[in-house]
């Protein structure tokens, strides 16, 4: 268009070529600028971080890999109480993993955890095949194998390790894994049932959810171990792990329900109502409609509560049950290990365990939530 | 917009509204409603908001139940029998203002969700239909996106498209164009013209006028929870006979 002096008409006809970001837009040190030393009031709290990080890394360091303990027995720690007393650890693995376990036995709880891992490689390796058939059959059919292997079925030869010999971190698996496995389902079947048309079913939902939501967990587990029993019959009694995990697997369920709740109230009136007006029933519009939507939203909060329910396992320590924090705290009762590093040593282990475990569900938690959240988030 | 052929609406009754009253607790919101729409007819409901008219077409597929009266649709009676209530869902589809498609289901599942699980058809001859409405609609290149992927006006298309999959006899509309931009609306109305074309059963509520002038067999006008007037579109718009209808055409078709 030729320039005109009397139109006010602006027009840019030729074409900007693209160019590359100034440097000062991108590389390491931008992102220093903008993330770290962005304004003094970040730069103040990055120069506290690693103030912080400077006073506590280096002493933790010290203590647990270079003035350690690795090799040798305990007079080998009693000889360097300053630094952390691997061997204490080392010497006792088979106990914190198995418990008071049959010694010849113990294949049968490599073989349930291999099994275990390799159901939740299979469901977490996107490309597996028949992943539908091995999620459910992980949910429904592995625990109950698993705890028949466990137990021992004398007919198949296999001898029977009575629940009170199991124990260390298999035992506290065995309980989160339950709780989990049965509170996902039990809480989803509470929390429909909470937004149910029926008085009845609501009410019965409400109380139930009410009621495991307000006794403290602890109350739970003494309720099980001692109250339960007093309204049995003479002579009947169920095992003091069943009763555990019910107790555990009830509790979690409520917070469940809620959690579930929270999801199924931010899927919009048009959802249910699209889904009905194809002619979906109640059942089929939850499960194909509603639910994959809601769940999809809280599995922050899903994760959360298996993240709870995980460490509280440890709780069931005050009703006999020795679980993975549990045989610790019995094996520091041992004369021969009674040295200043080694209380320390076990603590940092467990917790160490626990947060690798907790960690890991969090980190699948953010990969899930990747992926399903791929192409049809606006 | 194309000229329709004027419907060929048989003597046979698709839908049978008499007597019908609801209240939404003490609220009056349906008034002794009398509908009756053959098979084949195509009718278009207006009136101010807050009138009833989705409530009206609401009850004709019990997303709401009314109190009083009674509705059949295909001969079948609506009542608490969930049967019933089934059999009608089936053959009644449904378009909504703001779509209502399923948003983790790509176009493809959503349209073949329905007749998988209702009509319990192979997953071969579900998605075999549902490319074909798919292409009647327009968007067969769209299939495998997710429904936040689409324009508005795709979305409403695709939301037609899984209705005609379950092979309704009977189509509802409630404003299905009044959530779109200008440009889009034609795309979604040219659709329902094709339909009207081919002889679909339909009710529409809609303040689209050249939509009623060319489609519609009759033209309902509710106010307050009540047909007001009830005439064919010609009669409708040139020569209403309630005050309240003149002035509520005076203000739509004054923009
Ligand atoms: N669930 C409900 N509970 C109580 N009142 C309701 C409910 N749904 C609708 N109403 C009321 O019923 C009346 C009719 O509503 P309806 O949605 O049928 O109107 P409409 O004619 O479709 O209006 P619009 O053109 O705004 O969509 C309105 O006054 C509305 O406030
Ligand atoms: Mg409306």
């Amino acid at each position: 268009m030729s320039e005109s002096t009397q139109s006010k008409a602006v027009v840019n006809d030729t074409l900007i070529e693209a160019r590359p970001a100034p440097s000062s837009a991108t590389g390491p040190l931008r992102w220093l600028q903008d993330n770290l030393f962005g304004g003094w009031g970040n730069t103040l709290l990055t120069l506290l971080s690693l103030w912080l990080i400077w006073l506590v890394l280096p002493g933790a360091l010290q203590w647990s890999l270079i003035d350690a303990v690795w090799t040798g027995g305990s007079d080998a720690c009693r000889a360097n109480p300053d630094g952390a007393c691997w061997p204490f650890i080392t010497q006792r693995w088979d106990q914190f993993l198995y418990g008071f376990y049959e010694e010849s036995e113990r294949w049968r709880v490599n073989l349930v955890l291999a099994g275990l891992f390799a159901g939740i490689a299979w469901l977490v390796w996107e490309r597996a095949p028949a992943r539908n058939l091995v999620g459910l059959f992980m949910l429904f059919g592995f625990p109950l194998l698993a705890y028949l292997f466990l137990y021992g079925v004398p007919a198949l030869g296999l001898p029977v390790v009575s629940t009170d010999q199991w124990g260390g971190f298999m035992l506290t698996l065995v309980i989160a894994l339950t709780g989990i496995v049965v509170s996902l389902p039990l809480g989803v079947v509470l929390a429909l049932g909470r937004r149910s048309q029926m008085p009845v079913v609501r009410s019965l939902c409400i109380i139930f959810i009410e009621f495991w939501r307000g006794v403290p967990l602890i109350t739970v587990l003494f309720m099980a171990s001692v109250m339960f029993p007093l309204f049995l019959p003479d002579g009947v009694t169920v095992d003091q792990l069943l009763r555990a995990m019910v107790g555990v697997s009830l509790f979690a369920s409520a917070y469940m329900a809620e959690v579930v709740r929270g999801g199924l109230q931010a899927i919009s009136k048009g959802q249910y109502e699209g889904a009905s007006s194809l002619g979906l029933g109640y059942w089929q519009s939850m499960r194909l409609v509603i639910l994959p939507q809601a769940l999809k939203i809280v599995i922050p909060g899903i994760v959360n509560t298996f993240i709870g329910l995980f460490k509280d396992t440890t709780l069931v320590l005050i009703i006999g049950l020795l679980d993975l924090l549990g045989m610790v705290q019995s094996a520091l009762a041992d004369a021969q290990w009674s040295i200043r590093s080694v209380p320390y040593t076990g603590y940092v282990f467990v917790g160490f365990v626990f947060w690798c475990s907790c960690y890991g569900m969090a980190i699948y938690s953010r990969r899930l939530e990747e992926k399903l959240n791929t192409g049809h988030s606006k | 917009m194309n000229t329709v052929t004027p419907s060929a609406a048989s003597d046979e009754v698709a839908i049978a509204i008499s007597g019908m009253n609801k209240w939404y607790g003490q609220f009056h919101v349906l008034r002794d409603i009398n509908l009756s729409v053959r098979r084949g007819e195509r009718i278009v409901v207006c009136g101010p908001s807050g009138s009833g008219k989705s409530t009206m077409i609401r009850c004709i597929n019990r997303l709401e139940e009314h109190q009083e009266g009674s509705i059949r649709v295909n001969g079948i009676e609506l009542n608490n029998d969930l049967k019933n209530i089934d059999a009608i869902r089936r053959d009644v589809g449904m378009c909504f203002q703001h779509f209502n498609l399923f948003p983790h289901l790509t176009v493809l599942e959503n349209c073949t969700l329905a007749p998988l699980w209702v009509r319990r058809i192979s997953r071969q001859e579900a998605e075999a239909t549902a490319m074909k409405y798919l292409e009647r609609v327009k968007i067969p290149e769209q299939a495998n996106k997710y429904p936040g992927q689409l324009s508005g006006g795709q979305q409403q298309r695709v939301a037609i498209a899984r209705s005609l999959c379950m092979n309704p006899k009977i189509m509802l509309f409630d404003e299905p164009t009044s959530a779109l931009d200008p440009e889009m609306i034609k795309e979604v109305l040219d659709v329902m013209v094709e339909l009207a074309d081919e002889g679909m059963t339909m009710i529409c509520v809609t303040h689209e006028m050249g939509f009623a002038r060319t489609v519609a067999d009759r033209v309902i006008f509710m106010d307050a929870g009540q047909i007001i007037e009830e005439n064919d579109p010609e009669s409708f718009f040139n020569n209403p006979q309630s005050e309240r209808t003149q002035l509520f055409l005076s203000q739509i078709l004054e923009h």
